[in-house]
C-alpha cells in the first residue's frame, strides 16, 4: 500500500462545533472529528475509497482516522482534520516562543490502514496512560 | 410556556443577541434565530451533565460533598508551588475577576484560551497597534470585506448575516441577491457539465470547465459591497465570496508584504508570491485602495501557521498603510463567546491580557515562558485548575501528558475528557443559559448574558465556586500561619 507526503491542516467545521456542544463522548462528535478530509486525486493515488481508515503520521505521533473525500478541493498534497482529541495526537506542540502551538501546515504522511479508529475513551487511556481512568465512564 | 427574547448566544465571539428561547417547565423546547452551533448548545446542554462534585479516592472518582471537593481543591492549590489556572473564555467576566484574585492568592499562573487562539494577534497588536472598530460600523458602512485565514461559515456561522456581507446596512446593501444569482448560475453550470459529460461533447465540456477560471471582474459590481476570501483552501466561505485567493500554506506573510509593496506603488519583479499571481495581487491592491471603507477579518490561518504573530503584524501594517489612501480597519475573529472578555478583565486587573504569572507576588507576563502550553511542555507546573474549558481535548498531546501527571481540579458544567481525568470535579452552571453575567463580543462590546432556566440542583455558578475555593485557600493559609507562630513561640 502506498504512502503519501502531505501538509496537515487542522481547523473548525460546522459539525465539529455542533456536536462538541452536544457532547464529546457522543458517536456524532467522533464521526465529525475523527476524519481526514483528502483531495480526491490523493485518495485515488493511494487507492483509497471514502470511509476507509487512514493512518496519519507526523514526527509527533500517529493516529488512525476515517478518510473523507474533500468537498473543498482541489487541494492536492493537503489534508484536513477538524480540531479534537484525534488531531491533537499529531499536531506540533512547539510554540516557537509565542505560547501558540503550530496547528496548521504540519508535515505528515498518510497511508491506508485496516486498524480501527480509536474511541475517545481509548485515546484517553492509551495516550495519556491513565490508570486514573480505569473503568471510568460516567456520562452514559 | 414562555418566550425569552433578546438572549445573547453563549457560543462564539459573534455573541448574537437576537435569540429567542422557548421555555416550558424549566426546559428549553426550542431556540430561534440561532445558528447550528447555538441551537445545538441550547437544545443539548443538559445531556451530558456533571451533576455531583467528585473527588478521586484510591484512583477512582467518587461522589463527594461540595464542601469536601472545595476543601480538596483549596488544599491542592495551596500545596502547589507553581499551579496553573486555565480556561476562562466560556464563563462570565464576573467569574474571571474572582479567578484572578485566586491566582494572585495562590501565586500561580493564570492563562485563558487566547493562548492557543489569538495569542499571537495580541502580541502583534502590542507591537504595532490596531486600527479597530465595532461591528455596527462594518455592517452599515464597509464596502470591502476581506476574510483572511478564517472560515466564518464554519466557526462564526452568523457573522456574514449579522455584521458583514449579507446584512442590509444603512449605507450598504446586502449582497444576497447577487449570491442567489450566482448559486443558480453555479448549479446550472454543474447541470450543463453533467449533461455534456453524458453526451461526450468534449468541446462544450472544456468551455464550461474553463469558464470558472474567468470570474466576474470586480468592476461589474461597483455599486454593492464586495467580499474577498484569502485562504489556503477553498472553504464554504470562499464559495460566498466575489473573489477567492488561494495562498500556499505558510505563505501569508509573503503575500501580505507583497500587497504592502504594491500599495506603495512598488513593482514586484516576480510572477507570483505565495502561489498567487502578481496580477491578482495588483487587482486586490487596487480594490483595497479604491474602497471607501474596508476591513480585514483574520483568523487562526494567520496565528497558527508559520510566522504566527509576524503574519498578524504584516496584516495590521498593511491596514495601517492603506489608511494613507482610504479608511481601512482590521479585526480578529475571536472564537469563544467571552475570550475577548477574558483578555479585557485580565488587562484591567493585572495589566496583561493572558499568560499572567503571579509566582513572584506581582503580575509578570512573558508569552513563550508564562503561557500555559510552554509551562506544560517544560513540565514546570505541579497542579492545575481548569475552568470552562477542555484542554485534554484541545491541547497537543505532549502538553496534555504533563497536565494529567499532576493534581487537576476541573470546574465544569458537563462531562468532558478533562473532567474524566481530574482529581476534583466541581459541577457548575452554563453561563448564558443558567447563570447571568457579562460577556464581550469580538469587537469589545460588552453584552449581558441572560439566565433562561434554573440550573439543576447541586450545580453552582462558576463565580460562587471560585469564591468558595478562595475563602478556603485563605482559611488554610491562615491556619498554617497561626500554627507557624505557635511553633516559633
Amino acid at each position: 500500500m502506498g504512502r503519501l507526503k502531505v501538509s496537515l491542516l487542522t481547523g473548525r467545521t460546522v459539525n465539529q462545533g455542533k456536536w462538541k456542544e452536544f457532547g464529546k463522548f457522543s458517536r456524532e462528535y467522533m464521526e465529525s472529528v475523527a476524519v481526514c478530509e483528502m483531495d480526491p486525486q490523493d485518495m485515488k493515488e493511494l487507492g483509497l475509497k471514502e470511509g476507509r481508515n487512514v493512518r496519519v503520521t507526523t514526527r509527533f505521533g500517529c493516529i488512525v482516522v476515517k478518510a473523507e473525500k474533500s468537498k473543498r478541493g482541489p487541494h492536492p498534497g493537503t489534508v484536513f482534520i477538524p480540531y479534537g482529541p484525534w488531531a491533537n495526537i499529531v499536531v506540533n506542540p512547539e510554540t516557537d516562543g509565542t505560547g501558540m502551538p503550530s496547528l496548521k501546515g504540519i508535515e505528515a504522511t498518510v497511508e491506508p490502514t485496516e486498524e480501527p479508529v480509536m474511541r475517545l475513551e481509548e485515546i484517553l487511556t492509551r495516550h495519556y496512560g491513565n490508570e486514573r481512568l480505569r473503568g471510568e465512564r460516567r456520562d452514559a | 410556556m414562555r418566550r425569552v427574547s433578546a438572549v445573547v448566544c453563549p457560543v462564539c465571539g459573534c455573541c448574537c443577541d437576537d435569540l429567542e428561547v422557548i421555555v416550558d417547565d424549566n426546559a428549553i423546547l426550542d431556540v430561534m434565530n440561532a445558528c447550528a452551533l447555538g441551537a445545538s448548545k441550547f437544545l443539548n446542554y443538559n445531556k451530558h451533565r456533571q451533576r455531583k462534585p467528585m473527588v478521586r479516592r484510591g484512583g477512582r472518582l467518587v461522589e463527594a460533598s461540595l464542601e469536601e471537593a472545595v476543601r480538596r481543591s483549596a488544599e491542592i492549590l495551596v500545596e502547589a508551588s507553581y499551579p496553573i489556572l486555565y480556561g476562562w473564555s466560556s464563563t462570565s467576566c464576573e467569574a474571571i475577576e474572582v479567578g484572578l484574585e485566586l491566582a494572585e492568592e495562590v501565586g500561580g499562573v493564570i492563562d485563558n484560551t487566547s493562548t492557543i487562539c489569538h495569542g499571537p494577534s495580541i502580541l502583534a497588536v502590542q507591537d504595532v497597534g490596531i486600527s479597530g472598530c465595532t461591528l455596527g460600523q462594518i455592517r452599515h458602512r464597509a464596502d470591502l470585506i476581506i476574510y483572511w485565514g478564517c472560515n466564518p461559515w464554519s466557526a462564526h456561522p452568523r457573522h456574514m448575516e449579522r455584521y458583514t456581507a449579507l446584512t442590509e446596512g444603512r449605507f450598504q446593501r446586502s449582497l444576497w441577491r447577487r449570491l442567489i444569482l450566482r448559486l443558480h448560475a453555479d448549479s446550472m453550470r454543474k447541470k450543463m457539465l453533467r449533461a455534456a459529460e453524458l453526451s461526450l461533447i468534449k468541446r462544450i465540456l472544456e468551455r464550461i470547465k474553463t469558464r470558472r477560471v474567468r470570474e466576474a471582474p470586480y468592476t461589474l459590481w461597483e455599486k454593492e459591497r464586495k467580499v474577498v476570501v484569502v485562504d489556503i483552501r477553498r472553504t464554504r466561505t470562499a464559495d460566498l465570496a466575489d473573489h477567492f485567493i488561494q495562498v500556499k500554506p505558510g505563505k501569508d506573510y509573503e503575500v501580505l508584504q507583497a500587497l504592502r509593496a504594491l500599495i506603495r506603488d512598488e513593482e514586484l519583479d516576480v510572477d507570483e508570491v505565495g502561489g498567487v499571481p502578481v496580477e491578482t495581487l495588483e487587482e486586490l491592491a487596487d480594490l483595497m485602495i479604491g474602497c471607501r471603507l474596508g476591513i480585514i477579518f483574520f483568523g487562526l490561518g494567520l496565528t497558527m501557521s508559520e510566522g504566527k504573530l509576524r503574519n498578524v503584524d504584516a496584516a495590521i501594517s498593511l491596514t495601517r498603510d492603506l489608511n494613507r489612501y482610504t479608511k481601512f480597519l482590521i479585526m480578529p475573529m475571536r472564537g469563544h463567546f467571552n475570550v475577548t472578555g477574558a483578555n479585557v478583565v485580565f488587562t484591567w486587573q493585572t495589566g496583561y491580557p493572558y499568560a499572567v504569572d503571579f509566582s513572584q507576588g506581582y503580575p509578570r507576563y512573558n508569552p513563550g515562558e508564562t503561557s500555559v502550553v510552554d509551562i506544560l511542555l517544560r513540565g514546570d507546573s505541579d497542579a492545575a485548575l481548569v475552568i470552562a474549558s477542555d484542554p485534554v481535548a484541545t491541547f497537543p498531546k505532549a502538553a496534555v501528558e504533563n497536565l494529567v501527571k499532576n493534581p487537576l481540579i476541573v470546574i465544569t458544567p458537563d462531562v468532558t475528557p478533562t473532567s474524566l481525568v481530574a482529581d476534583v470535579v466541581l459541577p457548575s452552571t452554563f453561563v448564558g443559559i443558567e447563570t447571568s453575567g457579562t460577556t464581550y463580543r469580538m469587537d469589545h462590546v460588552p453584552l449581558p448574558l441572560k439566565k433562561v432556566v434554573e440550573p439543576p440542583e447541586g450545580c453552582v455558578p462558576d463565580e460562587e465556586l471560585l469564591r468558595m475555593i478562595l475563602r478556603e485557600v485563605r482559611a488554610i493559609k491562615k491556619e498554617a500561619a497561626v500554627s507557624t507562630v505557635h511553633v516559633e513561640a
